[in-house]
Parts: C-alpha cells; sequence; structure tokens
C-alpha cells in the first residue's frame, strides 16, 4: 500500500524496513529534517560521533563485525567532504556502506550556496554507486536499490544526496518487497554458466605437487560459511593455505595447514612457498601490489586458479591461467561436491616433499625477536596482549603502520570477523572509530584498538563518542614517539634522515583519558605490561592504555618495495642488495 | 596489463585502436562515471559520441574510440561493466565485424583562384555544400574516419579550413545484434 509521507518520514521508514537498528551521523543544516523525524520515532538508534570521518570508519567497523550494511547520516558540504576518506576506503576494502547526505534545497544547487558541494560529483569514483534524489517519491526505490547495490556482488559504499526541499516533500512510500530493481544490472555469478571451469580447478589442484591457498577478504564477505568451505577444503586436500591482511581469520591461526599472513610484512615460510608453488589457488584476493611485491617475479612456475567475485580483479595485475567469476560460498560448495563426486584425491608423497620443504622454511623463525628485559618491543606486547585475550570474544581494530603489521603477525585470529583493518587505502585514524561501530554492534564484545601514537591522534575527538555512550572500547597504543613505519622506510630507504617523522609535543595519553572521563593507564617496563593489559581488560570503561615501546624497533621480515617473494629481508643487518632498493625507492 | 608502478611482465604487446560501444541508463552522471572512470584509472579516449538510442527505455549509447593492448581495452570494458547504470559493453574491434561512421562539418575559405579545385575534391568525396543564411561554405561529409582524414588533408593544402568532427559512431554487422 502506498503512503504518503515527508522526504525525511520515508528516509527514516526506509531504513526501517531494511532492518537497520544503528546510524552514524552528525547533524548540520542540510539534514535538519531528518534529524527532527529521527527525534520522533524510536527505532533507530543514533550514534553521535564529533567528526563525519568518524561516523563513515564506526560504519565501517559495524558493518565488518556484522556482515551487515554499516549506515551514516550527514550534512551537505563540509559533512559530504569529511566522508570521502571514509566512502574510498569502503570502496578499497569492499564494506556495504550507505550514506545519506545532505544536500542544500533543489533552486540553490549550482549557486554556490553555504555548505554546498558537488556530493555526488565528488563521490563518484569512490562509491560503487551514488544517487542525488529530486522526487520524494523516488526516494523509497532508491534506499532500497542502494541497500541492495551496497551489499550485491561485491560490496561498496554507495552514497544518496538529498535536496533539503525534498526532506520536507510529501511523497508516496513504496515498501521494499514492492520495489522491483529498475535497469539497473545486479551481480550474476558465473559459476552457473561455466561447469567445465570447476572441472578445470579440480584438475589442476589434484595434480598439483606443490599447491598453495591464497586467501583473501572476498572470503570474509561472502559469509560465515564461506571460511567453514575454505577450511574445509584446505583440509580434503591437505594443501599449505595462507591469508592476506584482509583474509586474517578466515582460517584459524592455530590450524596445521596454516601458513599465515604473505605480502610485504607476511610470514617468509607463506612468501617462499607462494613463489615456489605450482598451482596456486586464489581465493577472494586481488593479486594487490602489497602481496605480490615484484610482478615480474611473481610466482614465476605456476598455473594461477583465481577465485573472486568481481571480474575486473582478474587478469588486472598478474595473468591467471583458469578464472572463476562467483561467490566463494556457491563457488567453493561446487568446487567441493565435484570433488567428492569425482573421488579426487592429491598425491600424499608429492605432498609430503612440498611440507617438507615448507617446515624448513619455518625453521628461520622470521617473527624472532630479541626480547629486552628494561624496554617493552612492541612485538612482545601484542604477543601478551594475545595470550591475556585470546579466551574472550575478542574483536581487533588497528589503525594504519608499524603497530598494524606487528598486530597482523603476532595477534593470532581464529574467526572470521574478528579482524578489522584498513588494507587498501591504509587509513590512519581508522582504528578508533571502527572500534566504536563495532562496540555498538557487539556490546559484549572485548574491543580493542591496537594503535599507533600518530594514527590515534587522528581520530582522537572520537573518545567523547566512546564515553558517551558508554562504550567500553580499548586503546592500546604502541608509543614509539614515531610515525614508526614513515622512520623505518627512512631509515631503511632515505639514510636515516627521519624527516618530520617524530612527533614532538605528544599529549600525556593518560590524563588524555581523565579529561574524557575515560580511564588511562601506563606502562614503561616490560614487568607492568600484564598488569596494564589486565587493568584495561578488566576496566568497564573505555580505557587508553599508554605503552612504552623501543622507540626505532623495525618490522620483520619485510619485502622491500621492487623486491620479489624469494628477496625477504629478515632483519636490519641483512641489507637489501643497491640496485633493486634504489629501483624500490620510487614505489610506494 | 595495467600501468602500476611495479614492473609489468609484459611491456611488449602490441597496443591498437578499439571501438568500444556502451549502453547506459540515460540518467543524470552517467556520462560522468564512465569518463571517469577512464581519467581515474589512465586510460585515453580518442574520440567520444554519446546519444540517446531509445526514447522510452531512456537508453543511451557512448561510443568510444580508445587505444591500448588487448589487455588494458580488457580490463577497461571489465571496469565498465561494474558502473551501475551501464548495460552492456561491446568491443568492435574484430575485423569486418562492424561498419563505422562519422560526420565532419568544415567550413572553408572559399575564393575564385580556388573554387574550381575544391569543388573537384569535394565532389571525389562526395561531400555535400549545406546552404545556410549567411552564405559561407560549408560542407558537411560523412563516412569512415580514414577517408574524413584525407579529404581534410586535401582541403587544407588548398586553403584554410574550420573542421567538427563528430567521432566514430559504430554497429556491429552481425543479424539480430544480442547484447551480451
Amino acid at each position: 500500500m502506498k503512503q504518503e509521507m515527508t522526504g525525511a518520514e520515508i528516509v527514516l521508514q526506509s531504513l526501517v524496513d531494511q532492518g537497520v537498528e544503528v546510524v552514524f551521523g552528525y547533524p548540520g543544516g542540510a539534514v535538519l529534517p531528518i534529524y527532527d523525524t529521527l527525534f520522533k520515532q524510536n527505532s533507530i538508534k543514533h550514534v553521535l560521533v564529533r567528526q563525519e570521518g568518524g561516523a563513515i570508519h564506526a560504519a565501517e567497523g559495524y558493518a565488518r563485525s556484522t556482515g551487515k550494511v554499516g549506515v551514516v547520516l550527514v550534512t551537505s558540504g563540509p559533512g559530504a567532504t569529511n566522508v570521502v576518506t571514509g566512502l574510498t576506503d569502503a570502496m578499497m576494502d569492499s564494506i556495504p556502506i550507505v550514506c545519506i547526505t545532505g544536500q542544500v534545497p533543489q533552486h540553490l544547487i549550482g549557486s554556490d550556496a553555504f555548505q554546498e558541494c558537488d556530493t555526488t560529483g565528488i563521490t563518484r569514483p569512490c562509491t560503487k554507486h551514488n544517487y542525488l534524489v529530486k522526487d520524494p517519491n523516488k526516494l523509497s526505490p532508491v534506499f532500497h536499490e542502494a541497500f541492495t547495490i551496497a551489499q550485491d556482488g561485491r560490496p561498496g559504499p554507495v552514497l544518496i544526496d538529498i535536496p533539503k526541499d525534498v526532506q520536507f516533500a510529501k511523497g508516496n512510500y513504496v515498501e521494499k518487497e514492492k520495489i522491483l530493481i529498475p535497469s539497473h544490472r545486479l551481480f550474476e555469478p558465473e559459476i552457473f554458466k561455466h561447469d567445465d571451469k570447476i572441472n578445470e580447478v579440480i584438475d589442476l589442484i589434484s595434480k598439483a605437487k606443490k599447491p598453495i591457498f591464497y586467501i583473501g577478504g572476498g572470503c570474509i564477505n561472502s559469509g560465515p560459511k564461506a571460511s567453514e568451505l575454505v577450511s574445509k577444503f584446505v583440509e580434503i586436500t591437505g594443501a599449505p593455505a595462507t591469508m592476506t591482511l584482509m583474509g586474517l581469520g578466515v582460517i584459524g591461526s592455530s590450524h596445521p595447514n596454516s601458513l599465515g599472513m604473505l605480502g610485504m610484512h607476511g610470514m617468509y615460510e607463506a612468501n617462499m612457498a607462494m613463489h615456489e608453488c605450482d598451482v596456486m589457488v586464489n581465493i577472494g584476493a586481488r593479486f594487490d601490489d602489497r602481496v605480490t611485491g615484484r610482478l615480474d617475479a611473481f610466482s614465476p612456475n605456476s598455473k594461477k586458479i583465481h577465485i573472486d567475485i568481481d571480474e575486473s580483479n582478474i587478469n588486472k595485475t598478474i595473468k591467471v591461467d583458469v578464472p572463476v567469476v562467483g561467490d566463494v560460498t556457491m563457488v567453493l560448495t561446487k568446487i567441493i561436491q565435484t570433488w567428492k563426486d569425482k573421488k579426487l584425491k592429491t598425491n600424499a608423497s608429492d605432498l609430503k616433499l612440498w611440507w617438507d620443504k615448507i617446515n624448513n622454511w619455518k625453521k628461520i623463525d622470521c617473527l624472532n625477536f630479541s626480547n629486552d628485559e628494561k624496554e617493552i618491543k612492541p612485538q612482545y606486547a601484542i604477543q601478551r596482549l594475545y595470550e591475556l585475550t585470546k579466551d574472550k570474544k575478542t574483536f581487533i581494530t588497528t589503525e594504519v603502520g608499524q603497530h598494524q603489521m606487528w598486530a597482523a603477525q603476532f595477534y593470532k585470529f581464529e574467526k572470521p570477523n574478528r579482524w578489522l583493518t584498513s588494507g587498501g587505502l591504509g587509513t590512519m585514524g581508522y582504528g578508533f572509530p571502527a572500534a566504536i561501530g563495532a562496540q555498538v554492534a557487539n556490546p559484549d564484545a572485548l574491543i580493542i584498538d591496537i594503535a599507533g601514537d600518530a594514527s590515534i591522534l587522528m581520530n582522537i575527538q572520537e573518545m567523547s563518542t566512546a564515553v558517551q555512550y558508554r562504550l567500553p572500547v580499548k586503546i592500546f597504543i604502541l608509543n614509539n614517539e614515531y610515525m614508526g613505519m614513515v622512520r623505518q622506510w627512512q631509515e631503511l630507504l632515505h639514510g636515516g634522515r627521519y624527516s618530520e617523522s617524530y612527533t614532538d609535543s605528544l599529549p600525556d595519553f593518560v590524563k588524555l583519558a581523565e579529561s574524557y572521563k575515560a580511564v588511562g593507564l601506563r606502562a614503561k617496563k616490560p614487568e607492568e605490561l600484564d598488569d596494564v593489559i589486565n587493568e584495561m581488560i578488566n576496566t568497564d570503561k573505555t580505557v587508553i592504555a599508554d605503552i612504552w615501546v623501543s622507540k626505532e624497533e623495525n618490522c620483520f621480515p619485510m619485502i622491500q618495495s621492487g623486491s620479489a617473494h624469494n628477496e625477504m629481508v629478515l632483519s636490519k643487518d641483512q641489507k637489501q642488495d643497491e640496485s633493486s632498493a634504489e629501483k624500490g625507492k620510487i614505489l610506494v | 596489463m595495467n600501468k602500476s608502478v611495479y614492473d609489468s611482465p609484459d611491456n611488449t604487446a602490441v597496443s591498437k585502436r578499439h571501438i568500444l560501444t556502451v549502453l547506459v541508463d540515460n540518467e543524470p552522471g552517467v556520462l560522468a562515471r564512465v569518463i571517469g572512470m577512464f581519467s581515474g584509472r589512465g586510460y585515453n579516449i580518442d574520440s567520444l559520441n554519446v546519444a540517446e538510442v531509445s526514447n522510452d527505455e531512456h537508453l543511451s549509447r557512448i561510443t568510444i574510440v580508445t587505444e591500448g593492448t588487448s589487455e588494458v581495452v580488457n580490463q577497461i570494458e571489465k571496469q565498465l561493466l561494474r558502473i551501475v547504470p551501464v548495460h552492456s559493453v561491446s568491443n568492435l574491434d574484430e575485423e569486418g565485424s562492424a561498419v563505422e561512421a562519422e560526420v565532419a562539418l568544415v567550413n572553408i575559405d572559399l575564393n575564385d583562384s580556388n573554387k574550381k579545385k575544391i569543388y573537384e575534391v569535394c565532389d571525389f568525396y562526395r561531400a555535400r555544400k549545406i546552404e545556410n543564411e549567411n552564405n559561407s561554405i560549408i560542407f558537411e561529409i560523412a563516412g569512415a574516419s580514414e577517408r574524413i582524414n584525407r579529404f581534410i588533408k586535401e582541403v587544407n593544402q588548398i586553403t584554410k579550413i574550420e573542421i567538427v568532427r563528430s567521432g566514430p559512431v559504430a554497429i556491429s554487422t552481425y543479424k539480430n545484434t544480442k547484447e551480451d
């Protein structure tokens, strides 16, 4: 049945119909009618952030930890431009987001009105799709379509820009079930069209002597079933499996077939196995440059299978032999079924030789670091954090930099959706608001933002949000007073000239926490660490734990830019050869 | 291959001209989405043509001439298909699989001394004179881009001209063309 409502009421009704429970936002002139409607209802909770950038990262954290769509509501002009970083982040990491922005009334569009900006123009390249809705009757179809697009195929952010006059105007509301997606094209899985591909895939895997699974975030986006299927297939084949930064948790860290993370700061054995494998099975990963290293030396002798939901990822940087376009759950179900029907087996003696080789690489113990009695080593801090939190329902978010890589290396994930980090865009300031979003979605869970002293300051204003909503988020700062990763690159590639990477005049993080009426803790020495971590966990409030760590520790192992998988640098003493270092310098 | 800063394994592939025809919803911003994808990802547009082709279904067809290796053009096609209002993309590069044509309007500086020569060239290329109120000498020529190039070159050798070109449009020669 059609009902007449104001545009603002249609917005709220659409959200309710889509099952939205929480909106992260910040009010302003061009969204006042929507906020007024929000005030008059009780079905949707609003979380008021302190800067719009925080709202979208919080929505990302909410979405990642639950698999649902994260919803953002901000005003026109600066409200909209402040969410651009988060939209790009969600685009790169495939996070389903619906972002509602207010716009100046239609008669003012194009007049350089107060707080006007070309929101759909600015956000076109950083959204999956966006809309400027000029007719209140179109609002509900647009909203329902936006939620579909955000989750359909490869998920991503969708933005809806609504002029203020449209929020006031009356229009008809149409329910979700009544909406037929108009002419817009949705994802069609290829899997049902190409049975022969599945045969090719399993044929290659069953005959492989040195197979490896290369598992990415697509397995997490496909839902919890996908992770189960991937683990199951890895077990059936007995092959080793490595995960990207986005894919951590798909296969448990303690799983015997897991080689851990691969890539720039990944495990030595994972990268060596990628380099030497004869069949590579990429499931839901995109051959990102952090993973591949130098392209012309990437896994030179392997046949490559690539399962991806986004066809544009096929052959984008690495040419593959067997592409399968489809959803991981769907494709894996079919692969496992066919494998069983054909009663296939991998060759046990070949695999044994392969595992022997891998176990030899493992002996290098690439994460080895020299612990210290006087100073807290950042790696040790994460190890302790893991040991003391592993038995709880823990979610880890991170900012971007050294601490992020140490977290990926030393925190062990057993389940999907428990690790929220900005991978593609590498957004400093992501972790804390993401933790807020994850805590809103999972009130009983332990949410820890592993942060650096520089990153945390990028969205520190959200302390106020965390405290207001009594969100017991924990911020675990590895404080070395440097932008650690910048400093590391300057040390390795720019002759140790630490240009602007030292942060002078850092705040006293304990007092900062207290000024927000949160709890501040500090550990300066290794013997204080466990007590601080335990106190942090047991405090039912927002906590900042300021952990003073060694200032000039480097994150190893490392594939330096421009190098290949088999050219990993394991420690500071092992220098990269000069010519490739010079070439690598121009790369990011 | 994409122009990544990481060395591409294959730099030897041949770059050639491709005509892409893209069927899109005729809605605001759709052209910006398409050309924004080209500029944002560093692809070239040699020419671009867009017009509505189905009024009742609100569909437009965009014809884009681009240059690249088959890998690059393949990637362009897939990136185009990620754009929500894009319905289909066809690459009309196969020899003989499509006909193409473009229109050029040429304003010619005519005087008694060059008049005869110019009319000869125009006759030869079947360029049609368009009458207009200001009595300026404007010719219209339609056909393959290559032919128009030759025409322009010849007239240019005789006198000063001003040119406007539509860029090519192309259509598949297969019967019952079905979008895929």
